[in-house]
């Protein structure tokens, strides 16, 4: 059985004019690390608040551990765990106070399943008596995931949890959450930063509501068509300007210390005939070289399509 | 070498114990697209309040365009733009009266306004929505006119406070666009992100760590003195020994 399925869910808002999930199928394995690819407005929480039962659905079905979302909605909140992209938990309580609160209101205490969250709260634990409010942005999604996992959830959804955080907690956050997949619980977690993706099992790319592509995170990478180049020079944002004026170009973007360069007609001369070309317009330590597509190069590749 | 446009001296602001930011020094010269980047915690905020007359420094000394930070507050606030991760916009004004609202604010004269608020909404492709109300608009879009509205004095530096926050990959390619274009016409832009990616797009980058500055340099020197690939690299290297993050 899936831990999640969705079949044809859909979400409108402002009496039906805005589609933010738009016939939505698919499915989660049990034990799977799954994720949503997209920018704001991708349908992401949207998702997340139904599968959650805290929205309801305007068409379609979804099951959560084989309960339906709209039916089942007691039984679907006793085993899922939701931190929700905003901060949500009790600002004048403590940490500690926060933990046993959601403990109780499930009807478990934090000792019974400490060591759920064992490695992730003795992080926090030396500020266990501060109040949630005044702490850091790090030690807040610390708690909050805690507070998630604390009534040991069968399906654990995290919505944004590394949007505005910086490159060394996003870091450490993966870390916790191949941890916490170790034991068993199905992740879904959302996320706007494509190089998170590869940390994955399996990724659904979203944009608008719908799903762009969606399997393993090497998978979609082997889909993509053609070659990728990645070129180099002296002035960088007049080889931006030069290369999308050149007429074999397909598309050319910047990407890290390189621009990617796609060609309408991949040919042996290619290289030859660019480099001739930035040559004449002056560009020097030119270098250029075929390279691997990343997530976010098939993302914009499939935004374009 | 030009006259730097920002230029600070041992620049220290306290809370009480805490020192927030650190006996900072660095100098950032016209047209320079300069990341200021640190860990969450770092003092990056505290440090761009000051620069932007925001906050007034426990110590030390810096000029902004060339005014003083302690004495010159109003004349840094017209000559700097500033826009932040939480928008300056007013989401229940349109696109055209948000703009003409800035304009004004910072003293265009009418004819200018008209002028002005006409050339941008061509540029930014926002021609049939300049009647929407902005809270209309998708998140990329408000980013773009966020940092438009941000320029419309034709400021000498415009600080960006994690302008790319949330989109989607080609929108946040097309705001670089943006900052580019600003710095070709001489603006000095000086930007905070997460996104190590667009570190590389800054012509300098200096790296905050527990309320100093660690590193300060080109992306291509940083990456050849720590030996890293990426800046991702780079950064990591310096922001994990951060003891702040843990406060």
């Amino acid at each position: 059985m899936n831990a999640v399925t969705l079949d044809a869910l859909t979400k409108t808002y402002n009496k039906e004019t805005v589609l933010a999930v738009d016939k939505l199928s698919f499915e989660v394995g049990k034990g799977e690390l799954f994720g949503l690819i997209g920018p704001d407005g991708a349908g992401k929480t949207s998702i997340f608040r139904m599968l959650t039962t805290l929205l309801l659905p305007d068409s379609g079905t979804a099951s959560v551990d084989g309960f339906d979302i709209v039916k089942d909605y007691k039984a679907i909140r006793q085993r899922v765990g939701y931190m929700p992209g905003k901060f949500s938990l009790y600002q004048d309580l403590t940490v500690e106070e926060n933990l046993d609160f959601f403990a109780t209101v499930f009807g478990t205490s934090v000792k019974e399943n400490y060591e759920l969250i064992k490695d992730i709260y003795i992080q926090i634990e030396p500020f266990k008596k501060r109040r949630a409010g005044k702490l850091s942005g790090g030690m807040k999604q610390k708690l909050a995931l805690c507070c998630a996992l604390i009534h040991k959830p069968s399906v654990l959804f995290l919505d944004e949890p590394t949007t505005g955080v910086d490159a060394v907690s996003r870091k450490e956050f993966w870390e916790m959450l191949k941890r916490l997949k170790m034991q068993g619980i199905t992740i879904l977690v959302s996320t706007p930063y494509m190089d998170e993706a590869t940390l994955c099992d399996r990724i659904a790319l979203m944009q608008t509501g719908r799903i762009l592509s969606i399997d393993t995170p090497a998978a979609i990478v082997n889909q993509y068509e053609g070659n990728l180049y990645a070129v180099k020079s002296g002035k960088m944002h007049q080889l931006l300007k030069d290369l999308r004026a050149f007429p074999g170009t397909l598309s050319c973007f910047a990407f890290g210390e390189f621009l990617h360069l796609t060609f309408i007609n991949d040919t042996i001369e290619s290289e030859a005939l660019v480099k001739q070309y930035l040559e004449a317009k002056g560009h020097t330590e030119i270098e250029f070289k075929k390279v691997q597509p990343t997530i976010e190069d098939c993302f914009i590749k499939l935004l374009k399509d | 070498m030009n006259e730097p446009v920002i230029k600070t001296e041992k620049l220290t602001k306290r809370y009480g114990d805490f020192i927030a930011a650190n006996e900072l020094s660095f100098e950032v010269y016209p047209g320079e697209i300069f990341g200021f980047l640190g860990a969450n915690g770092a003092g990056k905020t505290t440090a761009m309040r000051m620069l932007c007359g925001l906050s007034a420094p426990t110590s030390g000394k810096a000029t902004v365009a060339g005014f003083d930070i302690y004495t010159q507050t109003e004349e840094i606030k017209k000559n700097i733009g500033y826009m932040s991760q939480k928008f300056s916009l007013y989401e229940d004004l349109t696109v055209m009266e948000n703009i003409k609202f800035y304009a004004g604010i910072y003293g265009l004269s009418d004819k200018m306004i008209k002028d002005k608020s006409e050339q941008l909404v061509e540029q930014l492709g926002l021609k049939n929505e300049a009647k929407k109300l902005v809270s209309e608009l998708p998140l990329g879009w408000k980013q773009k006119l966020s940092f438009s509205v941000s320029v419309v004095h034709k400021p000498r530096i415009v600080f960006l406070d994690e302008p790319t926050g949330g989109v989607d990959p080609v929108t946040r390619r097309q705001f670089w666009d943006l900052i580019y274009d600003a710095a070709d016409q001489g603006i000095t832009v000086f930007v905070t992100t997460h996104y190590m990616d667009e570190a590389e797009y800054c012509n300098r980058i200096s790296i905050m760590v527990d309320g100093k500055i660690e590193a300060l340099d080109t992306p291509l020197n940083l990456k050849k003195k720590y030996g890293a690939d990426s800046m991702d690299d780079v950064f990591y290297e310096l922001a994990r020994g951060a003891k702040r993050k843990a406060d």
